[in-house]
């Protein structure tokens, strides 16, 4: 297990240098804006779905290396997925990076698991979650509108 | 070793960092190098004292005791007044109101003026540098009486456009709220200058004196401003406290604020007849404590004088930029012509954020964000910044300090 104190993983560092799924969706089914005003990061994250099925996801914006590793690590998870199966992932992340004494299961959280770091800063939890929470009002505020904001403040 | 550090006397920097028991420790292993003054100023041994010798000794409510502990102190309590009232040079302690802080006394101000002063076509006046507390109480006026709200711009230096001020004021102009040191950039502004200009135009003005009154001396006398706030914290002194100074005949005729105790003479059900000043605008028991402590703040500070602070942090400021400087992607956010103890920055790809993080694991305690000056990070055109901000007790060991740990959050973030 790495130490969680070394909150900048390599995998945390590549994925601010170089964010997969780093575009914008002209044809996205939904799209929701996230903004943290404490920080100034604000993303947009764009879905692609079939059916219940999550056949596409991406985000553009700007933010510090802990919300854009974790956007591009959300993007990467989430594809293939269903919406059920996306917010059973969000409640594990939410623990992940909230819950200070909850196991580190990495077989279950995959990759995300690089971001269990952030329990050990709570002042950085709200980066982290900001992608997800995004995410989460893309998929519940989508009725009637396709464009929602939420904000991690 | 080049000519600024020369003129940083490391020695009584030493000797000053001594009075305060928090910096002496370690951060994760790692010595603590406190560079968030802005935020709050770390207290002198002198001051934690006091408050413990006020809870120790001497507590009882203020102004409605006979016995000897609530004579005790209030005597402490309207002492602190008078220590207020020399150390900003006001012409009488009545003038002097106890708040919670500078937040406070502008709302204080912006209610009790402002509610009985404006009226629509009305014009507050303020800056583009303020912080949020010198904005938002004049918007939710405005929004009451009908009096909009104005804005002086600032360059791209951060200097404020002193002609578009002029421009700006008119006749109907009813009050300037100005930054005397910005928080976010350091400028210092020509508050001078810019009240002239007011009472030119029969405009009264407040300054709000949060970054100012721990750096420099403060003569509200000479100035001539009408309003001038400040908070004891910034001030080596407790939180909780802060002073709203005000011409004695512009609070005479300012409604009260809040109602309650201690700011009444007589009270039958038909009628209230209001206390004299400045206990008019004190209702209810005060933070007696923490006022008592800003005694001990005050005199910490002028037994050591601003001649000296302000010489040693004019120079640290000058080495930290020169020091700075040469890490790569380094850029000053705010080059005022004149300047004071905040340095507000960005690095080419690393986010403020990731800065502060990984600063504080190396025991660095700097602040990041908007410093609730959001119009001044849209100006600039960045979400964010770092500022590292000096006090008295700060040395150019802890600045070159905070340029290891710049490096090695480069290093951690492959930039
Ligand atoms: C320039 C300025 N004005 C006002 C304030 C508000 O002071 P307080 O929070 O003590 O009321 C601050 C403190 O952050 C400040 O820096």
């Amino acid at each position: 297990m790495f130490d969680l104190k070394d909150l900048y993983q390599e995998i945390i560092v590549d994925h601010n240098r170089s964010p997969r799924n780093f575009r914008k969706m002209e044809d996205a089914d939904i799209k929701a804006e996230g903004y943290n005003p404490l920080c100034g990061d604000k993303l947009t994250v764009y879905l692609k779905l079939d059916g219940d099925v999550i056949t596409d996801v991406s985000f553009e914006g700007e933010g510090c290396a802990i919300s854009v590793a974790s956007a591009s690590l959300m993007t990467e998870e989430l594809i293939g997925k269903t919406v059920e199966e996306a917010e059973k992932i969000f409640g594990t992340f939410h623990e992940l990076v909230t819950d200070r004494d909850s196991p580190i299961e990495l077989d279950k959280v995959g990759k995300l698991g690089a971001l269990a770091g952030v329990r050990e800063f709570p002042a950085r939890v709200k980066c982290a979650t900001l992608c997800w929470h995004t995410l989460n009002t893309a998929l519940h505020d989508q009725d009637g509108k396709e464009h929602a904001t939420v904000s991690t403040e | 070793m080049n000519a600024v550090t020369k003129l940083i006397d490391t020695k009584t920097a030493a000797k000053w960092r001594k009075d305060f028991p928090i910096l002496d420790q370690t951060i994760d292993g790692k010595d603590l190098v406190y560079l968030d003054n802005a935020a709050t100023t770390q207290k002198p041994a002198c001051v934690i004292e006091t408050l413990s010798r006020y809870y120790s000794e001497i507590n009882a409510n203020i102004h409605r005791g006979v016995h000897t502990l609530s004579q005790r102190a209030t005597d402490e309590y309207e002492g602190t007044r008078e220590s207020v009232r020399r150390f900003i040079n006001a012409g009488n302690s009545s003038e002097i109101i106890f708040v919670r802080g500078t937040t406070e006394a502008i709302n204080l101000v912006a209610n009790a003026w402002g509610a009985s002063e404006l009226k629509s076509g009305d014009e507050i006046l303020i800056t583009e540098m303020e912080h949020h507390s010198n904005i938002v109480p004049w918007q939710m006026i405005c929004e009451k009486t009908g009096a909009s709200l104005k804005v002086v711009p600032i360059d791209d230096n951060g200097d404020l456009l002193i002609d578009e001020y002029k421009k700006l004021i008119n006749e109907k102009t009813r009050l300037v709220g100005v930054v005397h040191v910005s928080n976010a950039l350091g400028t210092v502004n020509p508050v001078k200058e810019i009240i002239d200009i007011a009472h030119a135009h029969g405009a009264l003005v407040l300054i709000d004196g949060a970054q100012a009154v721990a750096h420099m001396p403060v003569d509200v006398c000479d100035l001539d401003c009408d309003f001038y706030a400040f908070s004891g914290h910034k001030l080596y002194g407790p939180t909780g406290i802060g002073v709203l100074y005000g011409k004695e005949a512009l609070l005479e005729k300012m409604p009260p604020w809040q109602g309650g105790g201690d700011m009444i003479r007589m009270v039958t059900f038909d009628r209230t007849e209001y206390n004299d000043l400045p206990w008019k605008f004190e209702a209810g028991t005060p933070n007696i404590a923490d006022t008592i402590g800003l005694t001990s703040a005050i005199e910490y500070i002028e037994g050591i004088g601003f001649d000296a602070i302000k010489a040693h942090e004019d120079n640290l400021l000058a080495y930290a930029i020169e020091t700075l400087s040469s890490v790569p992607g380094f850029r000053v956010i705010g080059t005022a012509k004149e300047k004071a103890s905040v340095l507000s920055f960005v690095i080419e790809g690393i986010h403020p954020h990731d800065l502060g993080t990984i600063l504080d694991t190396e025991g660095i305690a700097i602040r990041t964000g908007h410093h609730c000056a959001m119009p001044v990070m849209n100006r600039f055109g960045v979400p964010a910044t770092a500022r590292a901000s000096f006090a008295l007790y700060n040395t150019a060991e802890e600045v070159d300090t905070l340029k290891a740990g710049l490096m090695k959050t480069m290093e951690v973030m492959g930039v």
